[in-house]
């Protein structure tokens, strides 16, 4: 059996999901969400049956990508589980009564149910049921509350069959519901309320978007080098280092293993940073250099999305955003590739025209450093001094701004205006905070430790075949005479193909002036996305979008390296 | 008693509420915008708008939309 979660955008249907699978996924506070589809399991008496999470839809009439989804994954369903936002019934019913012109069976639940209370709105779901002849039950999918009493009542599902009807006539349906069912009483603004209608006009709006953005960026600071400080770097010098040196004794302090696993030895002492083993470096990159970052910028996000601010960021961007051939709704795929590349590229498919998903991909891919890049960017340059980081990112912006500006005039189609719903600011619940946080930290160490430390271990032993030399000399003339870093530098860029966080270890032993970081961090974070975004970047674009990224790349990583070497 | 007036919601000011009478221009966007409950005879009101032709955000029952410039030149409401 084959149930299908349906519902307009943002009601809810992947906490509901989560609540039904147990499947943990991604849920936020924004339309848009769930991109693709999510199938999960669960038990349904002696059944198991199928459960997909549907992207969000306004109507089966297919009016964007999304829509179209929808309207051709109902074919397929068994069951319709049709989830509304109780706070906003109107147009939430509009898509149910479509629903009940159709062959699958329908059950409604009135979600976000315990916002209904003090927006003053009262729902009769008694009535309700009785007009639309199928279960209706309230729930709320954060807390778990009217899940199982909906489940309960799945046998109940009955398909209605109703003749079609025109869209007026269905609105007319809907509003004579509405009044029949739903009454409102006056309720009072609250602060949640008034700070929703300041953070959107433009004169009280953009000072607080500046506030906001810095704040979440001092705070990302500040988590993520306080966990490096005081929980992970102590924890490899004082319990794992020792041992390691342990090992390096058994090993006899050199050799291919030794090499391999431990890595060189600075002074007879293991550098977690730069000793480049399997074991050393190759854990401690991830773990102790990158995943803290990635803890606190995705807490940080988490807690945006879940308050539902980024919508708002849209609004108060979207002039900027147009003049990069994007619009306002971009700055949510962007802000994910702050992150990572590989979900930030997904994202773009929430942008309507194939032109803006090029445009926001290519420029996620080139100018937005992903949070492995940062941890690089904070650990190479970080101890130079605030203003080579403020250089590099500062340089990213512009290459950003400059790109969106170039592509805007030259790539071909068009670029819609906004049109999006703004969510309520919702105070986040802690539990899909946390979840949210867990599983991409999570994903991180799944997808990025065996990359790491493959990575290292490829590293060593190209270097013992001399390899890594041949390709030094050969490229010496571009990475020198362009860029002016040492030759060996190009190690760091071939490998930051594979991960841009190994690169640390590359560059870290090269000692580098603190002008050369910052071309070495820039080029790396420019030159090639790392081969997890390139494969979704191939994906998502299609051969000659492809092919127009990475040109836009190669020229542009040139530009900008060749002009900071003249600079610097 | 003032005679109500036809404006578009790019000059409606912000806080004044009107009655949308219809979309100009394309089916497209009116489709669109009914799916969202923006549709004729729907009671609107203007939450805000950015300056340098930026989007206008209004309100729909509890829903806030935010609408491209643009489009909001092309919806037209009536006003008291």
């Amino acid at each position: 059996m084959k149930i299908l979660l349906m519902g307009n955008p943002n009601v809810g249907k992947s906490a509901f999901f989560s609540r039904l699978t147990g499947t943990k996924v991604i849920a936020s506070n924004y339309p848009g969400t769930t991109v693709g589809f999510t199938k999960g399991q669960m038990k349904l008496g002696d059944e198991i049956a199928e459960v997909i999470d549907v992207p969000g839809t306004y109507t089966l009439e297919p009016t964007s990508k999304a829509e179209e989804v929808a309207s051709q994954m109902l074919l397929e369903g068994d069951l319709v589980i049709d989830i509304l936002d109780a706070t906003n019934l109107e147009r939430n019913l509009y898509l149910t009564l479509e629903l009940l012109e159709r062959e699958t069976p329908v059950i409604v639940a009135l979600n976000i149910w315990d916002d209904t209370k003090h927006r003053g709105i009262n729902i009769d779901t008694a009535k309700l049921e009785e007009h639309l002849g199928v279960p209706v039950a309230p729930t709320v999918a954060v807390t778990g509350e009217g899940i199982k009493e909906l489940v309960d009542r799945i046998p109940e599902a009955v398909s209605r069959k109703m003749p079609e009807r025109t869209r007026d006539e269905r609105w007319a349906a809907v509003g004579s519901i509405v009044n029949e069912i739903q009454t409102i009483t006056h309720h009072h603004h609250t602060w949640l309320d008034h700070l929703q209608d300041t953070s959107i006009k433009p004169m009280t709006g953009l000072p607080i978007a500046a506030l906001v953005l810095a704040a979440s960026f001092f705070v990302i600071r500040f988590i993520g080098e306080n966990l490096i400080g005081y929980v992970m770097e102590p924890l490899f010098e004082k319990l794992w280092v020792p041992l390691m040196m342990r090992l390096s004794d058994l090993l006899g302090s050199g050799g291919f293993w030794h090499d391999v696993l431990i890595g060189k030895l600075f002074d007879g002492e293991i550098d977690s940073f730069q000793s480049m083993g399997v074991l050393t470096t190759g854990l401690f990159i991830p773990l102790g250099a990158v995943l803290p970052y990635i803890l606190a910028f995705y807490l940080i996000l988490g807690l945006l999305e879940d308050v539902g601010y980024l919508p708002r960021l849209a609004v108060l961007l979207d002039n900027l955003m147009h003049r990069l051939g994007l619009h306002g709704y971009a700055i949510i795929p962007t802000m994910l590739g702050l992150g990572c590349s590989v979900p930030a590229i997904l994202a773009t498919r929430i942008l309507e025209s194939r032109r803006e998903r090029l445009i926001a991909a290519t420029l996620i891919s080139i100018a937005i450093p992903c949070a492995a890049a940062q941890a690089m960017i904070f650990g190479l340059v970080g101890e130079h001094g605030a203003q080579y980081v403020v250089m590099v990112y500062g340089t990213l912006f512009m290459v950003w701004l400059f790109l969106g500006f170039i592509l805007n005039r030259t790539v071909s189609g068009f670029s819609p205006e906004i049109l999006i719903e703004i969510p309520p600011y919702r105070l986040p619940s802690w539990r899909t905070v946390l979840t949210k946080l867990w599983m991409r930290a999570h994903g991180f160490l799944k997808e990025a430790l065996p990359i790491i430390m493959l990575a290292i271990l490829a590293v060593s032993i190209l270097y013992s075949l001399g390899v890594f030399d041949a390709i030094a000399d050969f490229t010496a003339p571009v990475v020198s005479g362009v860029f002016g870093l040492p030759k060996e530098a190009v190690v760091a860029i071939v490998v930051g193909f594979l991960r841009k966080d190994v690169a640390i270890g590359l560059l870290a032993p090269l000692s580098l002036t603190a002008g050369q970081l910052v071309i070495g961090c820039v080029v790396l974070t420019m030159f090639f996305p790392c081969i997890a975004a390139f494969v979704v970047l191939a994906r998502e674009l299609g051969f000659k979008g492809l092919l127009t990224a990475i040109g836009v790349m190669l020229i542009a990583t040139f530009a900008v390296g060749g002009l900071l070497n003249l600079v610097l | 008693m003032d005679e109500p007036k036809r404006i578009t919601v790019r000059q409606m000011r912000a806080g004044q509420s009107g009655k949308v009478v219809h979309v100009m221009g394309g089916v497209g966007l009116a489709n669109r915008l009914n799916s969202l409950g923006i549709r004729p005879g729907k009671r609107i009101t203007k939450v805000s708008s950015m300056f340098m032709r930026g989007p206008v955000t209004i309100q729909v029952d509890r829903a806030q939309v935010a609408i491209g410039h643009g489009m909001a030149g092309r919806i037209v409401v009536e006003v008291v």
